[in-house]
């Protein structure tokens, strides 16, 4: 853990830098103290999304079929657009992050607001295929008061149509419900937090055009990069395990 | 009938006095320590006690041969403490295997039980001395609890599952059942009594109360009338659906290729949810019970499914639609 | 040699002062006691201006940055919120002074007992000493000018204020009866009551842990003053990081299982209710994986209080201080292993059981290394009989008894009896209250001095602490021996044969309500009449007593160094080590 002994508080020639919050003896203990409480912050994050991880690894062990079945009927393409897109911003944030550590200034809002672009295709793409869902009556329970859950089922013999539910043996209506209650709550609440992140990032956004960072004090930068590749990578484990479960089966 | 000593409850059951060895031990260590530390304080907070206003003491060194000592030994208390509590804990949760079934179903705000010759109870259970009783229960609604302070048992009773509890009484008399888990408005009135009755008067009473239908037999005219007979035989010797006789008890492989033990909730489960354990070589094609089937029909169907013996040969329950019985009839 | 030479001055100067020289010298070979006098230290020069007179107007508290105000602030809600509950604990205790159910309709006393269960945990332990006496503590006492994020800190309170506004519209709508623990399917399908209301109150508090704690993480690590080393630290701040740790940790993880009780009660859907395929039993491992964890948040940081009680008023370092630290680090994470003990009695695997039975023995022996080392302390130092220390002595008694009577519940045997009785209760209380509030009493008594520059009077206080001791034995004792007999908890109407420990407890509450009601009295009082303290009234080593009471607004008018150990009264050449032969002190 990083110890700072601030000896150097008395010769820092960064003393008085205009961002150097009052009680913070120089702007090393201050960057220092901002990304410590991004992480700890990323840590309790973890522990939140930990509790649904927990749900999702108790049913899927429960209902494998069902889950099966419910994964294949989401959309592939869509998803695996979507985790391009997300690990692509992920790389602009970094980018973003490098050029203002070196006072690029161009550049760094450059990589902003393409970090900002792809996260907002991203949440795009999300509500189509939340669109999707609302069409096939998959959102679950009385979420949405005029839609409860009732997919149309495949049947033996029937034409296929993606728009039906192909159940595999052992699956049954219900434990797919399960699977798209935990798929909404989880992605769901990761599209909330992106678009906090974004939010965030037209605030790091207005104050690069401003000119409020530089290479002394750049650490909102930094701490929201955090903020935005936890969010990525919270992303890269829900793709797997939700879109990704029994593709080896024939797809209906 | 109160005991004598006014700390403990009544004791009659063959663990009570085993749970309140222990927990006299407890008290004792508790006791013990309480007073050690109480004593010490007040001795050092007397003897040491600040005589003049600006003095102070030389410090004293910390001593890791004191903190050893004082860690490893509330170690070994703890763990005689723990071992001890396990060893009871095992007698207290491992139902033997001869015991006489009673089953269970807990409500808002009642208990119904039904003994396995049939005997209905409403918040009341009467039981005879010195027999093995297993109590086999489930929840219509909420969490409840089966709570009989004179045993020093209790269990959740948990809707969509079945739990066991087992005892057995050692001392006549009548004694308190609690609902201990919160469930709502009536909670504290989900309280009745445990009769606990020597052998013979329990036959009596046995004889005397006009009991319904043993549980295997009602859950027999079920396997009819809901049609379970139509793919598993009238007897349960299978047919478009698995056997059923004699399967209880022992192990099945499903579809998946693992194995799973033919139990209560096995069963249950196979009823209200048929697709989530297929029993391999056969297909999807049993409806859902889910709904149309209340806890205590599942209860009855599944005392009747234990019944069937192995070979598909008459069931002993058909014979045994009377009432009384002594419960010395051994349903598997 | 010439008269005005320095040897002949020497000499002179020797035998003039002979008489004080030889007293000097004398008293403490006889008396053995150190020579150092107490204000070694030197008192800042006292300005006019602190903390609380530096700005004036409501937008100046509503919109601070300072940590000692947010204290103030959180100090005036806390309280608040524990008179709340306490007027439940009331109406529980009036209801249970007859068997029969004859005071409150049973709805009524089931949304009466959640309700002071969700108010004394949520609004009032939790957050109670790190909220108010960490906040104004933390950074003074490692020496830095406010904690990292003074504007998080503030948001916490708003936080918390919101989760209140929110569940206290819940009680007023018309109350929650699930019990604090929200058991599921009760809870979302059978439950009539604002369920849905109370999560969202308790989610949005939960934030407000949080935050919190990371900000005394980040502070810790970040912000101490120079030669404050890890080990310089006081225990006060060791029992916060842990603290902190737990509310970090634990708190999401709650707020996602309220999150998901409240869609399942809106949407239908069945993640905890079996007629819909879900499992309630889920729900329990959710709840108490943070609720366990949770009751380590009430006690570590009262816990952290006693250590400095214990050291200060016996003005000696605490015996085994690195064991008293790292017991704190232990007991957090141990913490979070033994969830599982509140599920022995359902239908848990027997061998799951034995795991969790094992665990939380083990985390029981930090606690006793604590007791023991607290105890120690007290072995040749020089104890003062103030407020505080009554508190301190009272905590020690009440949380040896408590943690034992855990043990009880931990012996899974015992606990199949005991589980869902009141000896639960009484258990926990003991902990609660006579542990973790004696310990909030006993700082507040404490650092009254240092928040307010006044002091409260020292009579009264004495007498509330021994009122308040007797109260509360009375009140919970009973409630052990009730339990161990079968009176289940959360009961309404009772069997006769309870009745009579339950109108001792009944008694017990009245007398424990009214010593509390009297520091409510001479705190209020002494903020306009008490005495002024000085910067230092106890006399005491600590980084916080070195600046003025009450602080200016940057804590320390200059940056300090730290020279010296932690609870350093007495230098380190003279310490004497048990059962060693005492070193004779050398001849001048």
């Amino acid at each position: 853990m990083a110890d700072v002994m601030n000896s150097h508080a008395t010769t820092s020639g960064t003393h008085g830098h205009r961002a150097l919050q009052h009680h913070f003896e120089n702007m090393e203990q201050q960057r220092e103290a901002g990304t410590l409480g991004m992480w700890v912050f990323l840590v309790t994050e973890i522990m939140f999304f930990g509790g649904m991880f927990l749900a999702y690894t108790l049913y899927r062990s429960k209902y494998p079929a069902a889950f099966a079945s419910a994964s294949n009927h989401l959309d592939i393409t869509l998803g695996a657009l979507n985790t391009g897109v997300l690990i692509l911003s992920s790389f602009t944030m970094a980018m973003a992050v490098y050029f203002t550590q070196v006072g690029k200034r161009r550049p760094q809002i450059f990589c902003l607001i393409a970090t900002l672009i792809l996260g907002l295709t991203f949440l795009g793409v999300k509500a189509k295929e939340y669109h999707d869902k609302y069409e096939d009556r998959l959102i679950p329970g009385y979420l949405i008061p005029g839609a409860p859950f009732g997919p149309a089922v495949q049947k033996e013999g029937e034409p296929p149509d993606h728009h039906k539910l192909h159940l595999l043996p052992g699956a049954t209506v219900e434990q797919v419900q399960m699977f798209y209650w935990i798929y909404f709550a989880m992605t769901g609440m990761h599209a909330l937090h992106m678009i906090i992140g974004a939010g965030l990032l037209t605030f790091l956004l207005i104050f690069s055009i401003k000119g409020r960072f530089d290479p002394e004090y750049h650490s909102p930068v930094e701490v929201i990069g955090l903020y935005w590749h936890f969010v990525d990578i919270v992303w890269i484990f829900l793709f797997p395990l939700l879109y990704l479960l029994g593709r080896h089966f024939e797809h209906g | 009938m109160q005991s004598w000593i006014p700390l403990v409850p009544d004791s009659a059951s063959t663990f009570s006095w085993k749970v309140d060895a222990l927990y006299f031990y407890l008290s004792g260590v508790t006791l013990f320590f309480t007073l050690l530390i109480s004593a010490v304080l007040i001795f050092f907070v007397i003897r040491y006690r600040r005589r003049t206003p600006y003095e102070i003491p030389r410090p004293v060194a910390g001593s890791h041969k004191l903190e050893t000592l004082w860690t490893i030994i509330p170690f070994i208390i703890a763990m005689t403490m723990f071992g001890w509590g396990a060893q009871v804990y095992f007698q207290q949760y491992k139902p033997p295997a001869n015991a006489i079934e009673v089953y269970v179903v807990g409500k808002q705000w009642m208990w119904k039980l039904q003994h396995a010759t049939g005997q209905r109870e409403i918040n009341q259970l009467h039981v005879p001395v010195g027999r093995k009783i297993k109590l086999i229960m489930t929840s219509e609604d909420a969490i409840h609890d089966f709570f009989v302070p004179a045993f020093r048992t209790k269990m959740d009773v948990v809707p969509g599952k079945y739990t066991t509890l087992w005892f057995e009484a050692t001392t006549p008399g009548t004694y308190h059942l609690f609902c201990a888990e919160y469930c709502g408005m009536n909670h504290s009135g989900m309280t009745g009594s445990i009769i606990v009755m020597e052998p013979r008067e329990f036959d009596n009473w046995l004889s005397g109360s006009t009991g319904s239908t043993t549980p295997a037999a009602a859950g027999q005219q079920l396997f009819q009338t809901l049609g379970c007979a139509s793919c598993h035989g009238a007897n349960g010797e299978g047919g478009r659906g698995p056997t059923l006789a004699g399967v209880f008890g022992n192990t099945t492989q499903l579809q998946t290729g693992e194995s799973v033990r033919v139990d209560e909730g096995y069963v249950r489960e196979s009823i209200t949810n048929p697709q989530a354990k297929l029993v391999a070589g056969f297909g999807p094609i049993m409806p859902t019970f889910q709904g149309q089937i209340s806890e205590d029909q599942l209860v009855q169907l599944i005392a009747f499914i234990k019944s069937l013996p192995a070979g598909g040969q008459t069931p002993a329950s058909a014979q045994a639609a009377r009432p009384a019985g002594s419960p010395a009839q051994n349903l598997k | 040699m010439p008269p005005g030479s320095k040897t002949v001055k020497s000499i002179r100067f020797v035998i003039l002062n002979s008489p004080c020289l030889l007293f000097v010298i004398f008293v403490p070979l006889v008396a053995n006691i150190s020579m150092r006098p107490i204000e070694y230290y030197e008192p800042p020069v006292p300005s006019k201006v602190n903390y609380i007179n530096a700005q004036y107007g409501l937008k100046s508290w509503l919109l601070t940055r300072d940590h000692k105000r947010i204290a103030l602030l959180y100090l005036g809600s806390i309280t608040f919120f524990f008179f709340i509950g306490g007027l439940y604990a009331l109406m529980i205790r009036l209801e249970l002074l007859t068997p029969q159910g004859d005071f409150l309709q049973s709805a009524t006393y089931n949304k009466v007992f959640t309700q002071h269960g969700i108010i004394m945990i949520f609004f009032f332990l939790i957050p109670s000493i790190p909220a108010t006496l960490g906040n104004f503590l933390v950074p003074m006492m490692i020496g830095a000018k406010d904690l990292a994020f003074p504007r998080i800190n503030l948001l916490s309170w708003y936080i918390y204020l919101l989760g209140g506004v929110v569940t206290i519209y819940a009680l007023l709508a018309g109350g929650v009866d699930t019990g604090w623990t929200f058991y599921t399917p009760f809870s979302t399908t059978f439950s009539n009551s604002y369920v849905v209301a109370t999560g969202l109150g308790i989610f949005i508090n939960g934030f407000s842990s949080i935050l919190t704690g990371l900000n005394f993480i980040v502070t810790i690590h970040t912000m101490r003053a120079p030669g404050m080393t890890w080990f310089r630290l006081p225990l006060f701040i060791w029992a916060h990081y842990a603290t902190s740790l737990i509310m970090i940790l634990g708190t999401p993880v709650i707020a996602i299982t309220i999150l998901l009780l409240a869609f399942e009660r809106v949407s239908r859907v069945g993640i905890f209710d079996p007629a819909l395929g879900g499992d309630p039993i889920l729900f329990q491992h959710l709840f108490w994986f943070y609720s366990h964890p949770a009751v380590y948040i009430m006690i570590l940081p009262s816990m952290g209080v006693i250590s400095e009680l214990i050291a200060n008023f016996s003005r000696k370092n605490i015996f085994g201080y690195s064991f008293v630290a790292f017991s704190s680090l232990a007991i957090a994470v141990f913490g979070f292993l033994v969830w599982g003990h509140h599920l022995f009695v359902t239908s848990q695997s027997v061998y799951a059981g034995m795991i969790f039975s094992f665990l939380s023995f083990a985390v029981a022996i930090p606690s006793a290394i604590k007791v023991f080392n607290w105890t120690a302390t007290l072995y040749k130092s020089s104890i003062s009989y103030d407020t505080p220390m009554l508190y301190a002595l009272g905590f020690i008694g009440l949380f040896t008894v408590g943690g034992m009577t855990g043990l009880f519940l931990a012996s899974l045997a015992v606990d199949v009896h005991l589980s869902d009785t009141y000896f639960v209760v009484a258990h926990f209380h003991y902990i609660m209250v006579g542990g973790a509030l004696m310990g909030y009493l006993g700082g507040l008594h404490y650092w009254w001095p240092k928040i307010t520059g006044r002091m409260y009077p020292e009579g009264w206080g004495r007498f509330s602490a021994l009122v308040i001791f007797v109260g509360f034995n009375l009140t919970f004792l009973p409630q052990f021996v009730a339990g161990y007999l079968g009176m289940p908890r959360r009961y309404h109407a009772y069997p006769p044969e309870f009745q009579v420990f339950n109108v001792l407890s009944t008694a017990g509450a009245s007398i424990l309500g009214f010593g509390m009601l009297i520091p409510a009295i001479y705190f209020v009082w002494s903020m306009r009449y008490g005495k002024r303290a000085e910067a230092n009234p106890w006399h005491l080593p600590g980084l916080e007593w070195r600046t003025q009471s009450p602080p200016p607004t940057e804590n320390f008018e200059v940056t300090p160094i730290v020279t010296w150990e932690a609870y350093e009264f007495a230098p380190a050449e003279e310490t004497e080590v048990i059962g060693k032969f005492k070193p004779e002190l050398e001849q001048i």
